[in-house]
């Protein structure tokens, strides 16, 4: 097999990697993989609280820096993506089929974008 | 994923739809309203309300995302069928533990 032959053959193999509900998928599964390494993070800070507010007052004001908030709104999209993907797997798993998947994985991550653009303003 | 997974997966997702959007606005008043420790607890001290809902979010959660971490590892990872839900469940049950912890720690009056 020519080296030209085997390339065209990977590439034929990959073709799935440019489909949006490919790239879908992928996002969801990503997203989720972030909330699940976050989540921790998120309730180790709440039981800060169990030893009197302070503890997670002095955490909280960390919480301030302009970088942290940039990191709460990519938070707050990936949040937003894996729910509202989530919500479209139900629906496409329990509901009549329908044309138009593609559009529906686009509008969802629009909105997730939405929600965290607006976030990152209300932050500021 | 067996059966029992896939529909635990799909449950508990449809639990936190509404609880998602609930948390959500919460976060938006919130970062208005005051973010401090003094201003969270003032808002969450005491509240069964507040305790019940939290509670049942951390439940779906940590099994949510237990059956998701364990997909990942069984396909992503060399760890197996076996393995992948050994360190699921691990995770899913540090997951509970900790946040009740939390639901305990911004509840308790």
């Amino acid at each position: 097999m020519s080296i030209r032959t085997a390339h065209r053959q990977v590439q034929h193999k990959n073709l799935h990697r440019k489909n949006l509900l490919w790239l879908a998928a992928l996002l969801h599964r990503l997203s989720g993989l972030g909330l699940a390494i976050f989540l921790p993070l998120h309730f180790l800070t709440l039981g800060l609280a169990i030893d009197g507010e302070a503890r997670l007052d002095s955490f909280l004001r960390w919480s301030d820096a302009p970088a942290v908030k940039i990191g709460e709104a990519v938070l707050m999209f990936l949040l937003a993506v894996h729910a509202l993907g989530g919500l479209r797997l139900l629906a496409v798993e329990n509901l009549a089929w329908h044309d138009g998947q593609k559009r529906d994985a686009a509008i969802a991550a629009a909105c997730a974008a939405v929600v965290a653009i607006v976030f990152l303003a209300w932050l500021f | 994923m067996n059966v029992a997974l896939y529909v635990w997966q799909r449950a508990t997702a449809a639990v936190m739809v509404p609880m998602i959007v609930v948390h959500v606005a919460v976060i938006f008043y919130a970062t208005r309203h005051g973010l401090g420790g003094a201003d969270i607890l003032a808002r969450t001290g005491g509240s069964v309300g507040w305790g019940a809902f939290y509670a049942l979010f951390v439940v779906a959660a940590s099994i949510h995302a237990a059956i998701g971490v364990r997909n990942v590892l069984a396909e992503w990872s060399r760890l197996g069928d076996r393995g992948a839900g050994i360190a699921a469940s691990a995770f899913g049950l540090t997951l509970f533990g900790l946040g009740l912890r939390a639901v305990v720690a911004v509840t308790l009056p």
